[in-house]
């Protein structure tokens, strides 16, 4: 049932091809990642003509660049900002933004926590890879401990974020996760995620094997994509599961759903109730 | 109400206001209708005026959680196609560099207030500088065009408002307005009765098919017609260098050509661009180039100057960068000596003296949060004329 629309979802349609080959290494989970948003937003039937997709920097980053919509690469770690000012200003839009767990988390935690807080409608898509890959490989904030990366040779001894609670720590009134192991299922959290009205944070376990993979002996793409469940990014944190550091059992799925005020449709209320008012008011003054 | 806001009642195009008051009223006339900010003195107000008057117009206001997402979304707003504005003074300044390069390299429209306080670092908050001059035109890494309008009224901060908008848009590049403490938060009558009816710029939109809409090729004008979001362009936009199709390359021949017409997209607009005043520079012997507050003071050391028989005139950029030069040098071309007064360590009399190559250019250089007074340019003005007279007889 999860799959009925397969037969009419030809991500050709979607897909910028004059761009192909894509830059994205052998094994990569973000080509998984980019085929469950589009077939989400085919079975939503989203014009290609008001969906807006802005991205940050790194390999996540470049995914935008493949999607035959309004696209936007913009500055590392900014693309919540963005998106926030580009989805206020022209609301008749669908406006995703395609972030990392470095871009997202690193150097735009800021904007994360305050996207989560304000719940402007986006779709956030956060693919972890739990590594700096465009860079070479460095350490992240979702780098699971004792991990080897280029910049943590001795093991990563920093714990782990666990982005999904602290999103809904910090209000996100959607958030989901789900790995890149089962691709109806991330279809179908993504397009939950789309269809909700507010903001909607989805992490999606996205495998680097060239590079995180290579480095910590972790096997083929398809032993990684066999580890997302359980066995990767165990943390010491594992006993504390309300902070936000991940335990060793991650749970996917839809993780937090509520229904608050929509900010740019409150805004644009408030506004008009204002400007009527003042209306009135002139009428009755005249 | 107050008793000078009585006098002025009658006259009801005239309106007391501040310098960053002015600033809301000139984007709001421009057809802005979004404003971004982050909380930082001596640029707030603008910020708080604009929170009133732009849902007044179904415009957006936004306070963000840092000065980096102000110009981020900001320059988002404008990539949907809505003129957008945020104010700042140094430190924001500071941060937003980076994505003012983005908004730069990917031309997309988009206004900048900077309002100059003592620095460096957080400086002095409440006090007056003009140390940004340098910053304005070089802050973000790279090689960009970049336009600095420099208003010295809180009348010009309304019209330099309006015309950073009009640049930004028809030149599809972000433009930075830049004023000191002082005019930011006079207060002044100003009259903008007659500015009702400014006809609003709108952006060079594209038309015609998508099949042959190259998002970065360009006319004789050197500047590249934008695609609305929903117009069904479907455009990518990168920081990364791009070719005309816009997407990324590293080819270097079309980053040479592409990069090319971006450095010099503004040479073919100089008429539209440029702007100064000249006060006494006909019959001069010393020539005073300031901006802001210390131009206004300058104004006036012109006058003393004149009292005592020293002929002082002043050029005044209004355009800071691309900076005047060929007016400058027509300005110059009589006057034996130039002083520049300005409120830093020197930065606007470095430019003064590469355009004016081996003509002798003195300075005032202050940076203790005190504005430098006219009797003090007077003065300058009065020795320095001469010396150069007494160094012409020894000759």
């Amino acid at each position: 049932m999860i799959v009925d629309s397969a037969p009419s979802f030809d991500i050709r349609e979607y897909l910028r091809l004059e761009m192909m080959p894509h830059f994205l290494c052998p094994g990569c989970g973000h080509g998984i990642a980019l085929r469950a948003l589009l077939w989400a937003i085919h079975e939503l039937g989203i014009d290609k003509d008001k969906l807006a997709v802005v991205s940050g920097i790194g390999c996540a980053g470049r995914l935008s660049a493949y999607i035959d919509a309004n696209t936007f690469h913009v500055t590392h770690g900014r693309p919540l900002a963005y998106a926030t000012g580009l989805a206020l200003a022209r609301p008749d839009l669908h406006v995703v933004v395609i972030t990392g767990d470095g871009d997202c988390l690193a150097i735009g935690g800021n904007h994360l926590i305050h996207a989560c807080r304000r719940n402007l409608k986006l779709t956030c898509l956060m693919l972890n890879n739990e590594i700096y890959g465009m860079t070479g490989g460095q350490v992240s904030p979702t780098t699971s401990e004792t991990m080897l990366t280029s910049t943590t040779p001795l093991g990563n001894a920093e714990p782990n974020f666990d982005a999904c609670a602290l999103a809904a720590a910090a209000g996100a009134s959607f958030v989901g996760r789900e790995g890149t192991r089962h691709v109806p299922k991330l279809k179908e959290l993504i397009r939950a995620g789309l269809e909700h009205p507010g903001f909607a944070f989805v992490e999606v376990l996205s495998d680097c094997t060239e590079i995180f993979g290579r480095k910590n002996e972790l096997g083929s793409s398809a032993e990684m994509v066999l580890r997302q469940k359980s066995e990767l990014r165990p943390s010491a944190y594992r006993d504390t599961v309300d902070t936000p550091f991940r335990s060793n059992e991650m749970p996917t799925g839809i993780l937090t759903k509520t229904e608050r005020p929509e900010y740019g449709a409150a805004y644009r209320k408030a506004a008009a109730a204002q400007r009527a008012g003042k209306a009135a008011a002139n009428k009755g003054g005249a | 109400m107050n008793a000078i806001e009585q006098a002025i009642a009658p006259k009801a195009r005239l309106r007391l206001i501040s310098g960053n008051h002015a600033c809301a009223l000139g984007a709001v006339a421009a057809g802005c209708r979004f404003f971004a900010g982050y909380p930082i003195t001596p640029s707030s107000e603008v910020a708080e005026r604009l929170a009133r008057l732009l849902p007044q117009v179904d415009g957006v206001f936004v306070q963000m959680e840092d000065e980096i997402a102000s110009i981020a979304a900001v320059i988002g707003a404008s990539m949907g196609g809505v003129k957008a504005l945020t104010a700042t003074s140094g430190p924001g300044f500071s941060l937003k560099q980076e994505n003012i390069g983005y908004a730069a390299g990917a031309e997309i429209p988009c206004v900048i207030v900077n309002v100059m306080r003592g620095g460096p670092s957080t400086g002095m908050p409440t006090r007056p500088a003009q140390g940004d001059i340098m910053q304005s035109r070089w802050g973000s890494h790279g090689d960009y065009p970049m336009i600095v309008l420099a208003p010295a009224s809180v009348r010009e901060i309304y019209d330099e408002t309006i015309r950073a908008f009009a640049l930004a848009e028809t030149l599809r590049t972000p433009v930075v307005v830049l004023y000191d403490q002082v005019i930011a938060q006079l207060t002044e009558t100003v009259d903008l009765g007659d500015t009702e009816d400014l006809a609003r710029t709108e952006r060079k939109w594209a038309s015609g098919s998508r099949a042959d809409y190259q998002p970065y090729a360009t006319g004789a004008d050197a500047i590249p017609a934008m695609s609305r979001p929903g117009a069904g362009y479907r455009v990518h936009t990168t920081g990364l260098n791009h070719a005309e199709n816009g997407f990324p390359t590293q080819h270097p021949e079309v980053v040479a050509r592409n990069l090319g017409r971006l450095l010099t997209k503004f040479e073919k607009h100089r008429d539209a661009i440029d702007s100064w005043q000249t006060i006494a520079c006909d019959d001069a012997e010393v020539l005073i180039v300031a901006i802001g507050i210390s131009a206004r003071a300058a104004t006036r050391a012109v006058e003393l100057c004149r009292a005592r028989g020293v002929r002082a005139g002043l050029f005044r950029p209004i355009t800071l960068w691309p900076f005047p030069e060929t007016a400058l040098r027509e300005a110059a071309a009589r006057v034996r000596a130039v002083l520049v007064p300005e409120m830093n360590a020197g930065q606007m009399s470095l430019e003064v003296e590469r355009i004016l190559g081996g003509k002798r250019v003195d300075a005032i250089h202050r940076y203790n949060g005190e504005p430098i007074t006219p009797a003090e340019i007077a003065e300058r003005a009065e020795s320095l004329a001469k010396a150069v007279v007494a160094k012409g007889k020894s000759k």
